[in-house]
């Protein structure tokens, strides 16, 4: 009988620590930080600047959820996750959110129980090989021997790829993107396989960027996004409106230089009045101060600003918009209405 | 005698209290007590991942090792495609781990033991220079060296395009080794047998060869002890391959195919490759083990009393042949215990292979795998269980081993 209690009170114990693991915005609260998953390194996305601070288009998003949450866009605690320790330490509530160049797929939302709160960036994954190789198309590489980034879906469609064209490939799994870069450069592969934006960014870092191209073919559909547990709706709905916000405040035209001015007063544009939180009550439906979206835009800029800042034409590592304009202009990026 | 084993007596003097108080029940109470607190921890514990389990809606099922794997294995001796299961990306883990940790184990011995004896020797020079390699080793970390040998490795081969004719339109600029054997940054080009008809001949000559040096080598010794006479022992080497040698003239059943530098524009076709990430860790793995066991092996050395040196000497011994006949004998008691122990580093140390981009057990099954599952409890416990077996038949092959070569006594 004594027995059979204490039991029970331990299933008790364990049954509130899975509770307590559905309450991230109270954590982060009552914590005053983010704990905000990011790459190792991968520069223009999240990388460390010389004075140690963590900078990137990634970073950025980690700093409007903690701007929109904490007022503060320096709250957060960046923790640097490998390919193979992103979901871990994401499951196991070491981390609050995911912002990694993370692709969301059917059984990482579904199987690992995640939940992906938007997209940040599409992309598709592409190779990169020295311009000495004389390789003009992907499927020239019969043979190759292709350096790829373990733990990744990239791994999963260079094997698609090669099998479906019927040609074969040497894989030499590593580790992170910089330990890639040094057997890349080495000449220990003749090809480096990943995200196309993670290419343009590796490539960036080179000492001679002209001498490598990046080959035409875009083999997959990656789209990126941060993403946070399963079962936290209120954290996730965060999250996904945070971002929203970005995108949204690009299309309104509101940035960090007016985004002051515009939340001072009621404007002309309902929409952009609710989105700042001059008129209705977006922020308490959202469990935050009304003045949420005006701290995150504040943080580092709109959608776009962030864009042009951390991998745009005019950075080294010379992003094109491409499908990550607003559908205004081409583009995929369609935030929800803000009402 | 009857005053002690009175029953009457016995019963009355039993209290409750001698649990604590009474030398005898003492030492039985405590354990008792702390086979208890385990359980309740191991319970809670338990419990803890049921329910944590239960609230991430995760279950805990072996079902994905029957779903194909996905992703492709630079290195595997069983046949392996990305159509293939996890399971048996697992098996090609687990064959891949233990074909490192054999090589290892036998040329870290080797190294070890070249290096302790080394190490004792009366050449100042040579001895201390084992003594920098041992300490060099030992004392900095094992991932390190494998990185510092993976980069050697890489740095020091040159690219294999260096070899290729592209087709012949492009004169190579480097020759392979008797148009047979590259050494390159992506590992070790050489020639692949092929078994044409009649090998199974050839292979019964070469185990006759070996039969028949072995008779020699016992006929030699029992020569040696029944005459005292030494007879030669270059015989053994004829008889171990003039067999297969005469074999393969007149069959010619077994031929090489040399690697081919012309079909492909990347790399070398063909032949037998011995990978770079295999070479690196290999390498690795023996040289740091073999630090250790050079220290085991002066220790051992050492253990033997210097009168039996002298006394072989005096019995007009050379010092080769006290060190083989004498000392070493007498040192491997030693020497072996703490060699199991070092067989079972380097084993586990191989999982460290994903440094070098090895696909060891650890980088399938607990790497990759487990990235593209999410199962990563199945898939630790699965490691954990592998690596337990694993170390478990190494010891106790070793201690087999080691009550063959132990004192004696009688």
């Amino acid at each position: 009988m004594k027995k059979t209690v204490f039991l029970g009170a331990l299933a008790a114990t364990g049954l509130m620590a899975g509770a307590a693991a559905a309450q991230t915005l109270e954590d982060v609260q009552s914590r005053g930080t983010l704990n905000c998953g990011v790459t190792t390194g991968l520069v223009g996305f999240a990388a460390p600047n010389a004075n140690g601070e963590w900078e990137g288009f990634d970073v950025a998003l980690c700093r409007a959820v903690a701007a929109a949450v904490l007022g503060d866009p320096t709250a957060v605690e960046f923790v640097p996750t490998t390919g193979k320790t992103r979901f871990t330490a994401l499951a196991s509530g070491e981390i609050d959110m995911l912002a990694r160049n993370t692709t969301w797929t059917f059984s990482r939302d579904n199987d690992l129980k995640f939940e992906f709160t938007g997209i940040n960036y599409y992309d598709g994954q592409g190779f990169m090989v020295p311009k000495g190789l004389g390789v003009t198309s992907a499927k020239d590489l019969d043979g190759a021997t292709v350096c790829v980034q373990t733990g990744t879906t990239t791994e999963l469609n260079l094997a698609d790829f090669f099998r479906k064209n019927n040609i074969s490939y040497e894989p030499v799994p590593i580790e992170t993107n910089a330990e890639a870069q040094q057997q890349y450069l080495a000449g220990a592969c003749d090809a480096y396989t990943t995200d196309a934006s993670g290419l343009a960014a590796t490539r960036a870092t080179f000492e001679a960027p002209a001498d490598h191209v990046i080959l035409p073919e875009i083999i997959s559909k990656e789209p990126l996004g941060p993403l946070v547990r399963h079962g936290d709706n209120e954290w996730g709905d965060i999250v996904r409106w945070t971002l929203n916000a970005l995108i949204a405040a690009e299309e309104l035209g509101v940035s960090s230089a007016n985004v002051s001015d515009m939340a001072s007063a009621a404007g002309d544009s309902p929409e952009i009045n609710r989105l700042l939180g001059t008129e209705g009550n977006l922020g308490e439906m959202i469990g935050l101060e009304s003045d949420w979206a005006v701290q995150a835009i504040s943080a580092g800029g709109n959608y776009g600003e962030l864009f042009e800042k951390n991998i745009g034409e005019n950075t080294p590592i010379g992003l094109a918009r491409g499908l990550n304009a607003q559908w205004t202009e081409g583009g995929l990026l369609y935030s929800p209405p803000f009402r | 005698m009857a005053s002690i084993s009175d029953p009457q007596s016995q019963q009355d003097s039993f209290r409750l209290s001698m649990l604590l108080n009474d030398t005898r029940y003492r030492g039985l109470t405590f354990q008792f007590i702390a086979l208890i607190l385990i359980i309740f921890v191991m319970a809670y514990l338990g419990m803890n991942l049921v329910s944590n389990l239960a609230t991430a809606g995760l279950t805990f099922s072996y079902d994905f090792l029957g779903d194909p794997a996905g992703y492709d294995i630079n290195q595997a001796l069983i046949s392996y495609t990305s159509q293939s299961t996890h399971l048996r990306a697992a098996f090609v883990g687990v064959i891949n781990t233990l074909l490192v940790a054999l090589f290892g184990c036998i040329t870290a011995t080797i190294i070890g033991v070249t290096a302790g004896v080394l190490r004792l020797s009366k050449n100042w020079l040579v001895a201390k220079l084992m003594a920098v390699y041992v300490e060099a080793f030992r004392n900095v970390p094992v991932l390190i060296w494998i990185l510092i040998i993976g980069t050697i490795v890489t740095i020091s081969g040159a690219n294999p395009r260096a070899f290729l004719t592209r087709g012949g339109s492009v004169e190579p600029e480097s020759e392979m080794l008797f148009g047979a054997f590259a050494f390159t940054n992506r590992g070790f080009y050489s020639p692949a047998v092929n078994f044409g008809p009649g090998w199974i001949i050839v292979l019964l000559a070469l185990i006759a060869g070996i039969v028949g040096a072995f008779l020699w080598r016992r006929h030699m010794r029992k020569t040696l002890y029944a005459s005292g006479k030494l007879l030669p022992g270059w015989p053994t080497w004829i008889i171990l391959i003039a067999p297969v040698v005469i074999a393969q003239l007149v069959l010619g059943s077994l031929s090489l195919s040399m690697p081919d530098v012309e079909s492909n524009n990347f790399n070398i076709q063909g032949g037998t490759v011995i990978g770079k990430p295999f070479i690196a860790l290999w390498l690795a793995l023996s040289v740091y083990t073999g630090a250790f066991i050079a220290e085991n092996v002066r220790a051992g050395i050492m253990a033997v009393s210097k009168g039996q040196t002298e006394a072989a000497a005096a019995l007009g011994l050379r010092p080769r042949r006290v060190m083989n006949l004498v000392i070493l004998p007498q040192a491997l008691r030693v020497i072996i215990p703490p060699l199991i122990s070092q067989y079972l580093n380097l084993t586990k140390n191989s999982s460290l292979a994903i440094a070098v981009g090895y696909a060891d057990i650890t980088a399938t099954l607990g790497g990759i795998t487990l990235n593209q599952t999410g199962k990563a409890l199945e898939c630790v416990l699965l490691l954990m269980l592998f690596y337990l077996v694993i170390s478990l038949a190494i010891s106790a092959i070793m201690n087999v081993y080691n009550a063959s070569v132990a004192l004696k006594e009688r």
